[in-house]
């Protein structure tokens, strides 16, 4: 038992992880790029034309992925955020600085995908209902998040703070997620559920999970770029940054 | 207990009371969420008087009318029904029997007068061969209930 606990740390310490994490960029970026293009194939080529919104609905394949990433990187965020505050450990922390950009890229693009998907079909960029403006929270609350911390000098107290920030934000992801279904919004509600299963033509969802994938392999490779480039920066002083960088 | 188990339990403790305090204030802000009121609300005096705000429903099959530029339609959530007026140009999703919310006043003799009108898209995404299908279906039950 004991060993497997030592184990598991030893590839918290940002020493072994860097070498790992660089090993596995390449892989998550290959897959990415597969991913991409069979997603895109199959929501240009092979997924039909909406009975009603005709061609305009493509920009489901980019928004819908990017939502859900945004929301589900946010709780990863936190949760590393959460460890480094409980645990002290510094690789964690770490992770959830790698991660807060990438997250703020994929809310700002589902905001952004949305707008224009909702001035021809709606008729309005924006309506304050509650899922629009959830999802622009969950935008400040990355921003939030990185000034927080690029605010301090000190990495470990920019990572308590923004830990505790991060922490306080993860009470909008439900609200975010189950805000079509508590209120009545503009926003429809979502087409794919665990009670109702989905209501899309097959090979629209087909493409919509594929671009997801490639959005997942795609966070994770920025983010282990990003966290390599964290640890270079704050363990510069110590002796294996001096060898990993020769 | 150790230091470490201190600051878990610390952390659990403040997300749980943090998410019971959201709890109640997104339920005390309940009706200033909403986007829009049904016509069932209206009808219940809930929306607001002399002021502008939405409703929300269906497009009432058969009732838009056109007369020069100003548009003509009530909409219904299949309880009540409320006239609404319109002049401006419509969203391309806005058709009879689908989803729209409306921006306005409630005039004196119960029309509503919009200033704006949004369609509202449902969660259903299928090919035109698939609507076909469904549509027909819908035709044929309705025949059979005749």
């Amino acid at each position: 038992m004991d060993n497997k606990i030592i184990h598991w740390f030893k590839f918290g310490s940002p020493q072994t992880f860097y070498p790992l994490a660089g090993k596995m960029v390449p892989w998550f970026w290959a897959l990415a790029a597969i991913f991409l293009v069979v997603g895109l194939w199959l929501g240009f080529f092979v997924a039909p034309t909406d009975a009603v919104q005709g061609e305009a609905y493509r920009i489901i394949f980019i928004h819908v992925p990017a939502s859900w990433m945004s929301m589900f990187l946010y709780v990863v965020m936190a949760c590393w955020a959460g460890i480094g505050l409980a645990l002290n450990t510094r690789l964690s922390s770490m992770m959830a600085s790698a991660i807060a950009p990438t997250g703020a890229m994929f809310a700002f693009l589902s905001l952004w995908t949305g707008a224009l998907w909702g001035k021809p079909m709606w008729g309005t960029w924006w309506v304050w209902d509650a899922r629009l403006t959830s999802e622009l929270i969950l935008l400040f609350l990355y921003l939030g998040f990185m000034a927080l911390q690029a605010a301090i000098d000190e990495p470990r107290r920019a990572d308590k703070a923004g830990a505790i920030l991060a922490l306080v934000g993860v009470v909008n992801v439900p609200v975010i997620y189950f805000s079509v279904k508590w209120w009545n919004t503009l926003h429809q509600g979502a087409s794919i559920s665990m009670s109702k299963g989905s209501t899309m033509a097959v090979t629209m969802l087909w493409g919509m999970l594929v671009m997801a994938l490639c959005f997942w392999m795609y966070s994770i490779a920025v983010a282990l770029m990003r966290v390599r480039a964290i640890m270079l920066e704050r363990e510069r002083h110590t002796d294996w940054v001096k060898y990993a960088v020769e | 207990m150790k230091p470490r188990h201190k600051r878990i339990a610390i952390i659990v403790g403040c997300l749980a009371s943090l998410g019971i305090a959201a709890f109640f204030v997104l339920n005390a802000l309940n009706s200033n969420i909403a986007l829009f009121y049904t016509p069932s609300q209206v009808a219940a005096g809930e929306a607001p008087k002399e002021r502008v705000f939405r409703i929300g429903g269906l497009v009432k099959s058969g009732t838009v009318k056109r007369n020069e530029m100003t548009i003509r339609f009530v909409v219904t959530d299949t309880a009540k029904e409320i006239p609404v007026a319109f002049t401006g140009i419509l969203p391309d999703l806005f058709k009879e029997g689908k989803g729209v919310v409306a921006q306005g006043k409630l005039g004196a003799d119960g029309q509503f007068v919009a200033s704006e009108v949004l369609a509202k898209h449902d969660e259903n995404y299928m090919p035109p061969e698939a609507k076909h299908a469904v549509d027909q279906a819908g035709k044929t039950a309705n025949t059979l209930k005749q």
